[in-house]
């Protein structure tokens, strides 16, 4: 059974007047030009390379951390790439108040945690969470807290649906247990 | 007590044994899958990996369609198309290969889409597909190569929402000026996530051309899918006629669920544009009047039809693209270019100085026409002109009068003034 229970680093995607940046699009994430690569492996220096302020996230995350982004994260394309990279970068998960739909789709088929915490900007405002901060986070009772900070916070837990393919590992392997 | 139904929940109940309501997660039945020259060799790679050699679900549903890169013009986009027609000689899969065009549009044109069916692909403007009173679902390629085995797929209902527009827009507007206004009104908020149903007169009089780019960018408000209502003009039935067959329509039901109603006022809207960085960036060509422009480009799946090409060979007949000024055109399908052929549309567009190129996406991603240079400005129709996507450049969004028009004058300028 797959551990349930995710600690790390955390990143506060924000602007350069420390704004949480919203709507970050798939070309912000993985751009466009590099479509063309099939291999994961191979995915993971590209990610967000055009997002202005980030470009050098693949060089500064380490296994395990932790993205936290404005609304609507994954805007755009359905290119499953923006979610590889970040699986690449062993990322660990990423949590935003709400994401596009194809790619919370992408990620859940993946068994990529992507969790939404619907008050971020509130838990930000309050000083609750900082970049460079651990959180520990329960993907399925949606508990979390800031081990930097000893402050707990909520995110939405996984659905049902989410639950299973992130146990199973992915879409491919739910699956296999669907027809047993 | 059974609710009325929506129009999706209509459409996604016929496909699916589970109780379909807002927030349900049902297996839905997929009439038809397909990858593109994007996402399609990273499906052949899962699949292969997870499946091996073992059939698909149903080939005569499974398609590829090739139009990022059309004709290849990178070693890689070429390796990558030959590894998915390689599959699809194995598997027996028809290609529409890159002769064709956008693969959602040739799938309407195919009569492979149509009111009703359930249609998924890897590009994410497959909800473009609204526009025929079909489900099309744009998904990433772990999705699609669970549907090439399997045939289906998994989905939480989404809520429904009413959009009502009021009144008509300006006789000096076209469908793009209506749907950037669309963008400006819900940004990426309102329809978040829900399935949206376009009523009133505005909505409803669209050709099959304007509710094409009506539906096409319900994905840039962040919507899973939009229809407009079935009353219109009988032009609304082109893909049932292109393809020889007839579609049944679903209409709501009286006492269906919405989330929200949301009425929004059209009367005498001018022409629209979206100003750099972001498609819901929405101003009036007014407001943007004189900014100079190095570039134009009139095409993809949101205005690549034949009646957008018209549409700017009217403004364009007889006049000249300003000198350093490039036009690109790309017609959304084959079968649009022949139309442009034969009405002597092309000749127009030739003459103007306009750059017409092979069908295509055009201008959304690297590999096709519309790319920009660091400081170029460009006008496009296109549907997305987020910071850095199509190149360094600035990309203003616009209907293809309002390209046209600019592109005669070197800025930009509202249609009427010619």
């Amino acid at each position: 059974m797959r551990e349930t229970s995710l600690k790390g680093r955390i990143w506060i995607l924000a602007d350069r007047a420390g704004r949480l940046i919203e709507d970050i699009d798939t070309d912000q994430i993985f751009h466009n030009a590099h479509l063309h690569i099939t291999d994961m492996a191979q995915m993971g220096p590209f990610a967000f390379g055009n997002l202005e302020g980030w470009k050098d996230f693949p060089q500064k995350c380490k296994e395990g951390d932790m993205i936290l982004a404005g609304r609507n994260f994954g805007a755009g394309s359905s290119r499953q790439q923006a979610v590889d990279c970040l699986i690449a970068l062993k990322v660990g998960a990423v949590l935003a108040p709400s994401f596009s739909a194809i790619y919370f789709r992408n990620a859940v088929n993946s068994g990529f945690p992507v969790l939404r915490i619907p008050d971020l900007k509130s838990l930000l405002d309050g000083k609750s969470l900082s970049s460079g901060d651990i959180i520990e986070v329960d993907v399925t009772l949606g508990k979390a807290r800031n081990l930097t900070r000893d402050i707990a916070f909520k995110v939405e837990p996984m659905s049902e649906v989410q639950t299973k393919i992130f146990r199973a590992g992915n879409l491919f392997e739910y699956g296999r247990i669907l027809e047993k | 007590m059974t609710l009325g139904k929506t129009i999706i929940e209509k459409i996604i109940q016929a496909h699916s044994q589970d109780e379909v309501g807002p927030g349900n997660i049902v297996w839905l039945d997929l009439d038809i899958r397909s990858a593109r020259d994007f996402g399609g060799p990273n499906v052949v790679q899962h699949y292969e990996r997870q499946y091996g050699n073992t059939p698909l679900s149903d080939k005569s549903k499974t398609f590829f369609t090739f139009d990022l890169c059309a004709p290849a013009c990178t070693l890689k986009y070429a390796d990558n198309q030959q590894i998915c027609r390689d599959f699809a000689r194995r598997h027996g899969i028809q290609v529409f290969d890159v002769d064709r065009g956008i693969g959602s549009h040739v799938l309407i044109e195919e009569g492979l889409a149509g009111p009703g069916q359930t249609v998924v692909g890897t590009d994410s403007h497959m909800n473009i597909l609204g526009a025929v009173g079909c489900f099309g679902q744009g998904m990433g390629d772990v999705d699609i190569a669970f549907a090439f085995k399997t045939g289906k797929t998994w989905f939480e209902i989404p809520e429904s929402v009413k959009v009502v527009l009021k009144g008509m827009p300006s006789p000096y507007s076209d469908p793009k000026d209506l749907t950037l206004f669309m963008c400006k009104e819900l940004g990426t908020r309102s329809i978040a996530l829900r399935a949206a149903e376009f009523c009133g007169e505005a909505a409803t009089s669209l050709d099959f051309a304007g509710r094409i780019t009506l539906c096409s960018m319900i994905t840039e408000m962040a919507g899973i899918v939009g229809f407009v209502s079935a009353e219109g003009p009988p032009s609304v039935l082109m893909p049932a006629l292109l393809s020889g067959e007839m579609f049944s329509l679903y209409q709501a039901d009286p006492d269906a669920l919405y989330a929200d109603t949301i009425e929004i006022n059209v009367e005498g809207l001018p022409p629209q544009v979206a100003v750099p960085f972001s498609p819901n960036n929405v101003q009036t060509v007014a407001e943007v009047r004189g900014t100079r422009i190095d570039s134009g480009f009139i095409g993809s799946c949101t205005n690549g039809r034949t009646e957008d090409f018209v549409r700017a060979a009217d403004v364009l007949n007889g006049k000249k693209v300003k000198k350093g000024v490039m036009l690109k055109i790309v017609p959304a399908t084959r079968r649009v270019y022949q139309e442009l052929l034969e009405r002597g549309i092309l000749e127009i567009l030739f003459q103007s100085g306009a750059i017409v190129l092979n069908p295509g996406c055009g201008g959304c991603a690297d590999g096709h026409a519309g790319l920009t240079g660091q400081g170029e400005v460009q006008i496009s129709s296109g549907n997305r002109n987020f910071s850095g996507k199509q190149g360094k450049g600035k990309t203003y969004l616009a209907s293809p009068a309002v390209v046209a028009a600019s592109c005669i004058r070197g800025e930009i300028v509202a249609p009427e003034e010619f």
